[in-house]
């Protein structure tokens, strides 16, 4: 699964990129902003999830309470 | 061979990364943090494992659990702080690293204060 999420944050990385591509050539700047601010948002939630696990897991291997 | 499935990811990973540096930095300074924790993830039974045999060994030889507990606690606030600077320094922001840095060190540096006092008492003890 993990690595799965490599090639889907990837994949939604390039979909964003060219939306803003497209969406530069028929002037609507302000629509590509939001098209970049919600693909950022919609990664950050599934890489949050993982970072969190990774931070527990140190917590408990070294005991960091 | 897990060391093939790790430099794996971390080729898979890097060259994302690269595609979508140009126009998304954002996207590739992401790719570069999941990569770092996929492959950290992967490597934790490991690293448990090698903490269970330290532990099996201090305790045949009755060290102390103090010292090795706050040594495993500082060897956690290192790889964290390592983690979270050079992610930071790969994203350009070289001040957050070094200020994230600055703390961990102040962190360990207290976690360790415990061991100092224990040594000055043993080297007081020692002269007559």
């Amino acid at each position: 699964m993990d690595v799965g999420m490599i090639f889907k944050i990837a994949g939604i990385g390039i979909v964003v990129a060219v939306l803003n591509q497209v969406l530069k050539k028929t002037e609507r700047e302000e629509m590509a902003t939001m098209v970049t601010l919600t693909g950022i948002v919609v990664v950050l939630m599934m890489v949050i999830e993982m970072i969190g696990r990774l931070f527990e897991s140190v917590r408990t291997i070294f005991q960091l309470y | 061979m897990e060391i093939i499935q790790i430099v794996s990811i971390g080729l898979i990973a890097a060259i994302l990364s690269i595609i979508l540096k140009k126009e998304r930095p954002e996207f590739s300074m992401i790719i570069s943090l999941l990569a770092g924790t996929i492959i950290f993830l992967m490597m934790i039974s490991k690293v448990q494992a090698v903490l269970e045999v330290f532990y099996t060994l201090s305790s045949r030889m009755n060290i102390d659990l103090l010292y090795l507990t706050t040594i495993f606690k500082i060897i956690g606030i290192a790889y964290i702080t390592e983690f979270g600077a050079q992610v930071c320094r790969d994203a350009g922001e070289g001040s957050i690293a070094t200020k994230i840095e600055f703390g961990g060190k102040i962190l360990i540096m207290i976690l360790s204060i415990p061991i100092l006092m224990a040594l000055l008492d043993l080297i007081i003890n020692l002269i007559p």
